[in-house]
C-alpha cells in the first residue's frame, strides 16, 4: 500500500510543480508588463505628433514619430536653467553629503571609542522624532537660507539612515585586526582613517554617493518650500510647474493663436518633460542597480 | 591606618580617572571628525525641536520663537474642535491603512515568484524592471499617474473607444485613495521585495530537500518553508510602516491633490503645510504637526512592544 502510493505522490507533486511554474512564469511576465507599460506609454506619447495624441491614437507605440516636443524643451529657458542648477546641487551637494556621512560613520563604528553609544543615539533619535515642518522651516529661514542655493544643500547635508548604512559597512567589512595592526605600528586614528579605511571603502563610497546623487536629482520638497526664485529652481520644481499648469506652458510656447492647439501641444510637451526629467536616472540605472541592492542589504543588517 | 587606606583609594581612583581621560584625549582625532556632523545635526534637527514650543505659543515675528507669549493648549483645543479635525484624521488613517494592507502582500508574492523562477534571465529581468520605478522622483511618478488618467490619457482613451464616457479620475474624491495606493505599489513593489528575496535566498536548502522527500509539492513548500522564513522580515517592515500611519508622505499626497478631490485627499501633513507655510499660522500648524509626530512615536513603541511579546521579533 505504502510502496504503491509513494510514486503516485511523486507524480502528483511533479504535476503540481509544473502547474506552479506555468502560473509563476505568467505572473512574472505580467509584472514586467505592468511596470513597463506606463513608462513605455509616456515615452511613446512624447514622440508622437500632436494630432495623434489629441485624437487618442497612441496606445503603446509612437504614432507619426516627431521630436518636436524635445525641440521645444531644448529652447525652453526654465528647463535649461533647471538643468544647469542641478549640476551644482548634485555635485556640490553630494560631495558635502558623502564627506559628512563618512566623518560621522567612521568614529561611531569604532567599538573602543568612549561615549560612542550616546553619540550614536544623538543621531539615530532624529530618525524617530523631529521638530516638524514649521519649526524646521523657521530654523532654515532664521539662518538666512531662504532663496539661496545653499537651501537645497545645507539643511539636507547628511542623511542619518545613510550614515547608519556606512557605519554598518565599516563594522562588517574592515577587520579589527587590520586597524589594530596599524595602531601597533604607531599609526594614529587619522592615519588609520585615510590610509586604511578610505582605500578599503570604495564600494560604500560609491553606494552612498549614488544614493545622495539620485536624492539630489529627485529633490522636490525642500526646493518647493525654500525657493521661489525661478532662476534657482531645480529640475523637479520646473517639471512640476510645467505639469501643473498648462497656462504657464501656453505663455512659454508663445506666438500661438489657436488656444486648443496650444493645449494639445502642451499635453505632448508634458510627456516629453517627464521623460526628460527621468532620463539621466534611467540611463545610469542598469549600471548602478546592483550597488543599490547591496546598499539596501547592508542597511538591513543590524550593526 | 584608615587614613592611609583612603589616601591609597583616592590615588587609585585618580589614576583610573586619569587613564579614562587619556583614553578620551588619545582619540581626539575621532571626536574632531564627529564635530561637523554633530554641529549639523544640532542645528538642523535639535534646534527645530526647540521650536516645538510654538505649539503652545502665539507666534509673533517681532518677539521670535522664544519671546512669543504662551497660550497653553489652545491650539490643540482649536484643532480637535475644528470642523476639519475628523475629516483630516479619518483621511489620514484610512489612506495609510489602505496603503499598509494593500501594500503588504504584493512584495512577498513577487519575492516568492522571483525566488522560484526557473530561468535565470527571467528572474534577473523581473528584478531589474520592478526595481526601476523606485528611482523615479515623486514628481515624475505623480506626473505619469496624472497623464495616464487624464482626459486624453490611455485609460480614458480605452474607455471612450469602448463606447463609455471619459472619467475625471483625479477630480473624483472616490478614486483618490486607490490612485495613491496603487501608484505607490507600482513604484515600490520591486524595492520592497529585495529584503524578502534576501531572506528567501538565506534558507537552508536541506529544508527544501526534507520537504520534497516528505512528498510536499511546491505549494506546500512555499507555505511551510518560505512563508515562515520571511515572517521576521515581514514583521519588522510591518512595525516600521505602522509607525508611519499618521506620517503618510506629504509630498505625494500634495502632488496628487487638487481642489476637486480635496475632500478625500486632505490629510494632516498637507493641512500643516497649508496652515503653516501658506496661511503662516505658525503656532497652530506646529501644534498639529506635534500631534502627528507624538501619536506616531507612541504607535511605533506600542506596535514594537506588542510584536516583541507575540512574535519575539522587534526593532529594539
Amino acid at each position: 500500500m505504502t510502496t504503491a502510493s509513494k510514486p503516485n505522490n511523486r507524480i502528483r507533486a511533479s504535476w503540481d510543480n509544473t502547474i506552479f511554474h506555468i502560473i509563476n512564469t505568467v505572473f512574472l511576465v505580467l509584472m514586467i508588463l505592468v511596470v513597463i507599460f506606463p513608462l513605455l506609454y509616456v515615452i511613446s506619447m512624447s514622440l508622437s505628433s500632436v494630432e495623434a495624441v489629441s485624437t487618442g491614437k497612441v496606445y503603446l507605440f509612437p504614432v507619426d514619430i516627431t521630436l518636436q516636443a524635445y525641440r521645444t524643451i531644448a529652447t525652453t529657458k526654465s528647463i535649461l536653467v533647471g538643468m544647469s542648477n542641478t549640476v551644482f546641487y548634485a555635485v556640490v551637494g553630494t560631495l558635502l553629503n558623502v564627506t559628512l556621512t563618512i566623518l560621522c560613520a567612521y568614529p561611531l563604528s569604532r567599538n573602543n571609542l568612549p561615549g560612542r553609544k550616546f553619540l550614536l543615539w544623538i543621531f539615530t533619535f532624529t530618525m524617530m522624532f523631529g521638530g516638524g515642518m514649521i519649526p524646521t522651516y523657521l530654523t532654515v529661514r532664521s539662518l538666512g537660507l531662504i532663496n539661496t542655493r545653499a537651501a537645497l544643500i545645507i539643511p539636507s547635508a547628511m542623511n542619518v539612515w545613510n550614515m547608519v548604512i556606512a557605519r554598518t559597512f565599516f563594522i562588517n567589512t574592515i577587520p579589527d585586526e587590520l586597524i589594530e595592526a596599524a595602531e601597533i605600528d604607531g599609526a594614529h586614528d587619522g592615519q588609520v582613517f585615510f590610509r586604511i579605511v578610505i582605500p578599503n571603502s570604495v564600494t560604500i563610497l560609491a553606494v552612498i554617493s549614488l544614493f545622495y546623487a539620485v536624492g539630489h536629482w529627485n529633490q522636490y520638497f525642500d526646493a518647493m518650500i525654500y525657493l521661489n526664485k525661478p532662476e534657482l529652481y531645480n529640475p523637479q520644481l520646473v517639471l512640476r510647474t510645467i505639469i501643473a499648469s498648462t497656462q504657464a506652458m501656453l505663455e512659454q510656447t508663445g506666438s500661438l493663436i489657436d488656444a486648443a492647439k496650444a493645449a494639445d501641444q502642451a499635453e505632448v510637451l508634458k510627456y516629453a518633460v517627464i521623460v526628460f526629467a527621468s532620463l539621466p536616472i534611467m540611463i545610469v540605472y542598469p549600471f548602478i542597480q546592483r550597488f543599490f541592492i547591496k546598499g539596501v542589504m547592508v542597511g538591513s543588517l543590524k550593526g | 591606618m584608615e587614613n592611609l587606606q583612603s589616601v591609597l583609594r583616592e590615588q587609585k581612583t585618580a589614576a583610573v580617572r586619569k587613564s579614562a581621560l587619556a583614553k578620551v584625549t588619545r582619540r581626539w582625532r575621532l571626536y574632531l571628525m564627529l564635530l561637523i556632523p554633530l554641529v549639523y545635526i544640532i542645528i538642523f534637527r535639535y534646534v527645530p525641536m526647540t521650536g516645538i514650543q510654538l505649539a503652545f505659543k502665539n507666534y509673533n515675528a517681532r518677539l521670535g520663537i522664544w519671546g512669543s507669549p504662551w497660550v497653553g493648549f489652545k491650539h490643540f483645543r482649536d484643532f480637535f474642535r475644528s470642523a476639519q479635525f475628523s475629516r483630516l484624521l479619518g483621511n489620514t488613517i484610512s489612506l495609510s491603512l489602505y496603503n499598509l494592507i494593500a501594500g503588504f502582500f504584493p512584495p512577498i508574492i513577487l519575492a516568492i515568484g522571483i525566488n522560484e523562477a526557473r530561468w535565470n534571465r527571467l528572474r534577473k529581468t523581473v528584478q531589474m524592471v520592478t526595481y526601476a520605478p523606485y528611482f523615479l522622483s515623486t514628481v515624475v511618478v505623480t506626473g505619469i499617474t496624472m497623464q495616464l488618467l487624464s482626459g486624453s490619457g490611455v485609460v480614458n482613451t480605452i474607455i471612450k473607444n469602448m463606447g463609455g464616457t471619459a472619467i475625471n479620475f483625479l477630480g473624483t474624491p472616490g478614486y483618490f485613495k486607490s490612485i495613491y495606493v496603487w501608484s505607490g505599489i507600482w513604484q515600490h513593489v520591486g524595492y520592497d521585495a529585495i529584503l524578502y528575496i534576501a531572506a528567501l535566498a538565506a534558507i537552508n536548502p536541506e529544508l527544501y530537500e526534507a520537504a520534497t522527500v516528505d512528498g510536499a509539492n511546491i505549494w506546500k513548500r512555499i507555505w511551510h518553508v518560505d512563508i515562515p522564513s520571511i515572517m521576521p522580515t515581514a514583521i519588522v517592515l510591518l512595525i516600521m510602516s505602522t509607525s508611519r500611519v499618521l506620517n503618510v508622505g506629504f509630498e505625494k499626497v500634495y502632488l496628487l491633490q487638487n481642489s476637486l478631490n480635496l475632500s478625500s485627499s486632505k490629510i494632516i501633513s498637507t493641512y500643516v503645510y497649508k496652515m503653516g507655510l501658506v496661511n503662516t499660522e505658525y503656532g497652530f500648524s506646529t501644534a498639529v504637526g506635534l500631534f502627528q509626530s507624538v501619536v506616531s512615536l507612541l504607535l511605533m513603541v506600542l506596535v514594537n512592544n506588542l510584536s516583541r511579546k507575540v512574535t519575539e521579533t522587534s526593532l529594539w
